[in-house]
């Protein structure tokens, strides 16, 4: 029998702390419309999301009704658009039948636009890097990304050139809504095939006709729970953080397999993400603070985040039976108060956040940066980030917005769950030569590992 | 939801008299049994969570649910209804 003070406690979580689902996405294979004719491909493409997700806004509104957790987005994810379009020679009637999939179905975002090439790239994947800016300023769901590097292939350096140009030119096709179309292009290493978040989903190859995949969120309930014990050693605060993850992540079960039940569509993953919002008291960098650090970003927030990020795993990981995706803890700038707070105040650098992707859930997410950063310098830190997670056998990634116009202290305004951002500074010093040379950083040694 | 025949409601607000009574009644016109009820006030301050079993009810969820916010928004109350799984899930292994 449930007590209580338990029920009070859970309202308590939903109404005060902000507990919620942040997603339920359906990952979608669109193998089966392959064919070598553009406009054919397109329609295919379009019907065969339009029928599979038609259902997915209805059902997770109605969950979300029955149980009283707002489930914030729903989302869809599609296989890497470059593996469909090998035999078509413009990806972009696909990226605009995506998008009106997506307004058709209700959806929030809609995931894949995506290339795999950390070993080369096909005629394909180029033609899909390289339309990137246009596709995605032409659109207004669609999220794209390109995994450039994994640790058994090395670094791609060609396509993180490329992709230095693409983040550039996107900005500038989205100049008014100050480079706002950068928000939709993740650049990562090692990426996942089953993560539900945006705007890094896509459906793997290596992944099923269909799934649902659910990320939670819930970083306030984190700060709150921390709050019964200030001072205590930090075995007590990663008991503390497991406890409250395990928790959070029951109830990404519970959504996941009743969307699946109701859907018709296999189970696929629940992501134990902590993914912030701009609201107040929604915030990873305020968790960190709660530990004890005047501001996130100074000395010790790299060891604070990963007692954070390790004891999420560790909690959340026996409250669902398939964990995958991302699963950890998100440090987007814009998209977090205390970030943006510990940013603006000077607290929080490029430098730092670098550091501390090495032990969260995944890289440099949403930070603005002068808009007369070179192409040559965005493909260095793509590069820089690359190699933290070829390394150390993680996924990483990037998603900077270098906003046209901006100077260091000016702010970015995206609004919604993106937030704002203040733009920081890039080192001054050129990184042209480094990008120019292409080719490949070999993957690394998995023995002798110091 | 799978054996969802039970459902928690909970209502939070400042004490006044007829709550109990006017909720009761909500959930009885709509076929629904009342499991077990507790309430505290603390300093006017009135929470109830009342346990009842959807088991043979005669309108929809989403009826029973929009019937009781809307007694809630009269009373000046927040009623909400919510099915039984997810407090099993959060607090139960």
């Amino acid at each position: 029998m449930i007590q209580t003070s338990q029920i009070l406690e859970t309202l308590r979580m939903i109404d005060q702390e902000k507990l919620d689902v942040r997603t339920i996405t359906m990952g979608i294979s669109l193998f089966n419309c392959v064919c070598d004719d553009t406009n054919r491909l397109a329609s295919r493409v379009y019907n065969r999301i339009a029928r599979q997700a038609e259902n997915l806004v209805k059902v997770g509104e109605e969950i979300q009704r029955e149980i009283g957790v707002p489930i914030v987005n729903k989302r869809i994810s599609v296989t890497p658009v470059s593996l469909i379009t090998g035999a078509v020679e413009d990806p972009l009637p696909v990226a605009r039948a995506l998008d009106k999939a997506a307004k058709e179905t209700g959806v929030d975002f809609i995931g894949g636009y995506s290339a795999l090439v950390q070993k080369g790239m096909t005629a394909a994947d180029r033609r899909l890097i390289e339309s990137i800016p246009q596709a995605l300023s032409e659109t207004d769901l669609m999220c794209s990304s390109v995994n450039v590097a994994s640790t058994r292939a090395g670094i791609d350096m060609d396509a993180v050139r490329l992709c230095g140009r693409a983040v550039k030119a996107l900005a500038e096709k989205t100049r008014d809504q100050d480079g706002l179309g950068c928000a939709k292009l993740v650049i990562f290493s090692n990426a996942v095939e089953d993560n539900p978040f945006m705007a890094g989903a896509f459906h793997g190859p290596g992944e099923g006709d269909c799934a649902v995949s659910v990320g939670v969120s819930g970083p306030g309930v984190v700060k709150r729970a921390l709050e019964n014990v200030k001072g205590a050693p930090f075995d007590e605060v990663a008991e503390t953080i497991k406890k409250t993850a395990f928790r959070i992540t029951r109830v990404g079960q519970l959504v996941a397999l009743e969307a699946s039940r109701r859907l018709g569509v296999p189970f696929g993953i629940v992501d134990l993400s902590l993914a912030p919002t701009p609201a107040i008291g929604d915030s990873v960098a305020h968790i960190l603070e709660e530990m004890g650090l005047e501001k996130c970003g100074t000395h010790g927030s790299t060891a604070a985040l990963a007692l954070l990020n390790d004891a999420v795993k560790k909690g959340g990981v026996m409250a669902s039976s398939h964990v995958g995706g991302l699963s950890g803890a998100f440090i987007p700038v814009s998209e977090d108060i205390g970030m943006i707070e510990a940013a603006a105040c000077g607290a929080l650098t490029l430098d730092k956040l670098e550091a501390m992707t090495c032990v969260c859930s995944v890289g440099l997410d949403m930070i603005a940066v002068p808009g007369d950063t070179s192409a040559a310098t965005i493909a260095a830190i793509i590069a820089d980030e690359a190699a933290i997670g070829m390394i150390n056998n993680k996924t990483t990634a990037v998603r900077l917005i270098p906003a046209p116009g901006k100077k260091v202290g000016d702010f970015v305004e995206f609004g919604g769950l993106l937030g704002r951002a203040p733009v920081i500074p890039v080192h001054p010093f050129s990184s042209e030569e480094f990008i120019a040379r292409g080719g490949r950083i070999p993957a690394p040694l998995h023995s002798l590992r110091n | 939801m799978k054996n969802g025949s039970k459902a928690v409601v909970t209502v939070l607000g400042y004490d006044r008299k007829g709550i109990i009574a006017r909720v009761s009644n909500v959930l009885y016109e709509r076929g629904i049994n009342i499991l077990d009820i507790s309430q505290t006030i603390v300093d006017g301050f009135f929470n109830m969570v009342m346990v009842v079993d959807l088991s043979e009810p005669t309108c929809p969820f989403d009826e029973l649910q929009d019937a009781l916010a809307a007694l809630g928004q009269e009373l000046g109350l927040q009623i909400r209804i919510q099915k039984n799984e997810i407090f099993e899930a959060m607090h139960q292994i």
